[in-house]
């Protein structure tokens, strides 16, 4: 009787285990694609891609899987706020930029211009 | 009646936060969340209709799925892009007006393009008028056809035109 | 688990880094700051999980809220010239 409960409780830890790491290896995939896009882009324009969308999901994925380690807790809705802020404040600060380059007056990459 | 709403909401995210429960740690919650409300309550709220600024809320709540959706696809297009040996992107800039009339449906519709397939949103303004950079001719031609524009316009539903 | 998450994080700033000291313009260090910024908040949490401190999550809001302000108030100063 006692080892059946305890094999559960040994699975419920590793199914939640397992889904941490998931989360945590597909969050950290697209924080790594999300940097080598901001280096290969050719121009500003185009970096503010990765950095507006992939980042968001990859930090929000990371932030998850810690969510499904933790359990429901206090600390939990903490993250949860976390990811809300950043997916609010995230494409907010890309348009901010992309909005100050335009003001200033850079112009878009075309095919076929030199890399800058 | 948004000076106690922003009270309120103040004093739950305190709690949400601290999760102490001494009574110092309440009388200064309490104390704080007055002082905050009393200097911002008319940054949160305004002079939003309480009654229609919930029902918004609530379809705000259902777009999100979708969003979240849209967000997957996204991600992956761009990995896609960014790990290709030759980089296929062919980037432009468009501009379209959106129709739309409240600040909400602006700041939504802006943080929406920026969220989904290959368009970040570079200029907006407050009569509805976007300027958006997107990465391929593909994406731009679905940003125009308009199906997130439709969804961010019953978002807005009844609201009248606020910002004079 | 946690400290190879918070390695491929630090690996991905470091590659961040390179931007923000090659970047031909202004805009492309503000992009490679606030993106660094961003990772940060991430690094914080995990940092919180592998020494099992959870106050950590505290710091890593109040990063996040100190992130996006610096970079706006930084936009500002360049759109406008001046910041009142």
């Amino acid at each position: 009787m006692v080892d059946t409960a305890l094999a559960a409780d040994i699975g419920w830890m590793d199914v939640k285990t397992v889904i941490t790491g998931i989360c945590l290896v597909i969050g950290c995939f697209f924080i790594i694609v999300a940097s080598i896009g901001i280096i290969r882009f050719p121009d500003f324009y185009s970096r503010i891609h990765p950095a507006g969308k992939t980042d968001t999901l990859g930090q929000s994925m990371v932030l998850i899987g810690l969510m499904v380690y933790e359990g429901f807790s206090l600390v939990s809705v903490k993250l949860l706020i976390i990811i809300i802020f950043i997916f609010i404040a995230n494409p907010t600060a890309t348009h901010a930029l992309a909005n100050a380059a335009y003001v200033a007056g850079l112009k878009p990459w075309q095919k076929g211009d030199r890399r800058k | 009646m948004s000076f106690i709403l922003t009270a309120i909401i103040m004093f739950g995210f305190w709690m949400f936060l601290s999760g102490e429960l001494g009574i110092i740690f309440i009388i200064s919650a309490v104390v704080s969340s007055l002082i905050v409300a009393y200097i911002s309550h008319d940054l949160l709220i305004g002079k939003t209709d309480i009654r229609s600024g919930f029902s918004n809320l609530l379809r705000l709540i259902r777009y999100v799925p979708w969003l979240i959706w849209q967000v997957i696809l996204a991600n992956l297009d761009l990995v896609y892009r960014t790990l290709h040996p030759s980089m296929p992107i062919e980037p432009l800039m468009i501009k379209f007006d959106s129709k739309l009339k409240t600040d909400t449906g602006i700041t939504i519709l802006a943080n929406s393009i920026t969220l989904t397939p290959g368009t970040v949103t570079v200029k907006a303004d407050r009569n509805g008028e976007f300027m958006v950079h997107a990465l391929a001719r593909g994406p731009a031609e679905s940003l125009l056809e308009g199906t997130m524009q439709a969804k961010v316009r019953k978002i807005e539903g009844s609201e009248e035109k606020r910002n004079v | 688990m946690f400290e190879s998450a918070a390695l491929a994080i630090i690996l991905s700033a470091i590659l961040v880094l390179y931007r923000g000291i090659r970047g031909p313009r202004i805009c492309d260090r503000v992009l490679a700051i606030n993106v660094i910024g961003t990772k940060t908040v991430v690094l914080i949490a995990l940092i919180g999980f592998i020494y099992e401190r959870p106050h950590f999550m505290d710091i890593a809001l109040a990063y996040a809220l100190i992130n996006f302000i610096a970079t706006i108030a930084f936009l500002k100063y360049r759109e406008m010239g001046r910041l009142d």
